[in-house]
């Protein structure tokens, strides 16, 4: 049984709620409306958000990335139970004296992309600190593929994360996790993906 | 400080415009002149709008001077767009800069087309410290400001949003610019067709949504592509803006650039800045496309801090992204 007992965190997209799922302490998160939307445009993001961030959060634990196990999907009401992780977000721990974490965070996107899963949402705070190790969450925007362009969107991603969260250390904590990501992936991986990211900022709006 | 009175020159694109302005503590447009170039079929030729923009400048100039009741020699110094844009558009409006600047010895000012927008924005609209969407033909961005630099917090993968509605309405046979007629289209319908919605991070892509859109034109009544097209590249656009209004905790939304005049964006925007406790503040119609006000303005607020280059040093730079630019003035 699922009870909500305090709402920890309400995002622009999701409400996260603390909650306890026969007795064990969980997530629930829960997506409502947006009016601003057509309802049926509003539906269908909905479900296919939480839909597809269950299956990765599964596949990417499959994938060797720690991910919080699900307990429930209901997408009648769009909502996800998962496991509750103890600990910060890296958003709240990330210094100069821990941006040796990024390199952790490379080689997790690595896997995922070893594994054709793109996360597509790689920021600080989706990143938790338990017991030394870090455990990815907010899948709902991922999707399945192989393409350079695609891992490079997801390094873009962190990059700019990074940029606007931490720009004092952006520069070298980008690079931990490209030096993350070529031990998993290789260096010839890394340094394609590297020049798609280039590419990607470069690309001029008038082209 | 006393009053300046600043030239601008706009040509990016489509439009070329001249502009005075006045800026004491206050700031006054006293008039903007736009001639804009609007090809008979298909999109924007870049040599054909440069060979527009250079048959009609001496005749906008000559007009926004006029009504602004200004001769050139008491202008306190002249500002042009440097980019990003159309090499071939932006180089007309260089030239026209420097032989006016280099005529008269007037100091020149170059000026970022998107950081334009922002500051007449603010200007028109009074907003302090703001979400800024700028939605456009040349941009797609959701910016904040921050040690003195505009910082993008999303944009577009690829195409930008005036680019999607303007590529779409070609292969409808629009004519060009394509906004206007696709927004009063959308309003006949309310049946929505499913097509591709793709926000990843904070940024969007509309190329899926624009290669799906055009395949529909064929099966499905023309209404109901358009306002499906709508609703989903704005939801998406609202999405990210919302996002950046929660993360940034910001007490304003504007929005600029010409589909900033669009309706059904602004309705949906005003969702999400009550939503998350924002003031939404719309640039007004007149001046939300490209204007030689934006970079009268904004030259007229670089001058005074002191910007400005000699005449064998006026640049012009196609990729000129605007959180490149140092702001080192006040306003
Ligand atoms: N399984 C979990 N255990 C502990 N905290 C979580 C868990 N899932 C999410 N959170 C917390 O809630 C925040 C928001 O959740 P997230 O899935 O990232 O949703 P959003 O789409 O709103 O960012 C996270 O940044 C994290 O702090
Ligand atoms: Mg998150």
């Amino acid at each position: 049984m699922l009870e909500l007992v305090r709402l920890v965190k309400k995002g622009a997209e999701a409400s996260v709620y603390f909650a306890s799922w026969f007795g064990e302490p969980a997530i629930a998160k829960v997506r409502f409306p947006k009016a601003y939307r057509h309802e049926k445009l509003d539906r269908r993001i909905r479900v296919s958000r939480t839909s597809s961030e269950a299956k990765f959060i599964r596949e990417a634990r499959e994938a060797g990335v720690p991910t919080p196990l699900i307990y429930f999907v209901d997408l009648k009401n769009t909502a996800i139970v998962m496991q509750y992780v103890d600990g910060p977000r890296l958003k709240d721990v990330l210094s100069p004296d821990t941006v040796g974490l990024c390199r952790e965070v490379g080689r997790l996107l690595a896997r995922l992309h070893a594994h054709g899963i793109v996360h597509n949402d790689p920021t600080t705070s989706n990143f938790i600190l338990h017991k030394g190790r870090l455990v990815m969450v907010d899948f709902g925007l991922s999707i399945h593929s192989e393409r350079l362009e695609d891992r490079a969107v997801d390094l873009h991603l962190l990059k700019e994360a990074l940029a606007g969260g931490h720009s004092d250390i952006a520069p070298k904590a980008f690079s931990e996790a490209l030096s993350g990501y070529s031990e998993v992936l290789g260096e010839g991986a890394k340094a394609s993906v590297v020049r798609r990211v280039a590419d990607i900022e470069r690309r001029g709006r008038y082209a | 400080m006393a009053e300046l009175l600043v030239l601008g020159i706009e040509s990016t694109a489509h439009t070329f415009s001249c502009s005075v302005v006045r800026k004491g503590r206050k700031g006054e447009i006293l008039s903007n002149v736009n001639s804009v170039y609007r090809p008979e079929k298909g999109g924007i030729h870049p040599r054909e709008a440069a060979r527009h923009h250079t048959a009609v400048a001496p005749e906008v100039l000559k007009e926004c001077l006029d009504a602004a009741r200004v001769g050139i020699g008491e202008l306190d110094a002249i500002a042009y767009s440097a980019g990003p844009g159309l090499g071939p558009c932006l180089r007309v409006g260089a030239v026209v800069a420097r032989a006016l600047a280099y005529r008269y010895g007037k100091p020149l000012v170059p000026v970022n087309h998107a950081i334009g927008h922002i500051e007449l924005g603010r200007l028109l609209t009074g907003a302090k410290d703001p979400v800024v969407l700028l939605v456009s033909g040349g941009h797609t961005a959701i910016a904040c400001f921050g040690s003195r630099r505009w910082r993008v917090f999303g944009e577009t993968l690829d195409l930008t949003i005036g680019q999607l509605l303007d590529q779409f309405g070609r292969a409808a046979g629009f004519p060009s610019p394509s906004g206007p007629l696709i927004e009063s289209l959308a309003k006949r319908s309310d049946r929505f067709i499913d097509l591709p919605y793709v926000v990843k991070g904070n940024d969007v892509s509309f190329s899926g949504l624009l290669t799906a859109a055009k395949k529909l034109l064929s099966k499905e009544p023309l209404e109901d592509v358009c306002y499906s097209l709508q609703e989903v590249a704005f939801s998406m656009l609202t999405e990210v803006t919302e996002r950046a209004l929660a993360f940034s905790e910001k007490g304003e939304l504007m929005v600029v650039g010409g589909v900033a005049a669009n309706e059904r964006l602004r309705s949906m925007l005003e969702f999400v800045a009550e939503e998350q406790g924002a003031e939404l503040k719309v640039v007004p119609k007149a001046y939300s496309g490209d204007c030689g006000a934006q970079i009268a303005w904004t030259g007229a607020l670089e001058f005074e801090a002191g910007i400005s280059v000699p005449v064998d040093e006026a640049f012009v730079r196609q990729d000129w992204r605007f959180d490149r630019v140092e702001v080192c003035w006040s306003s």
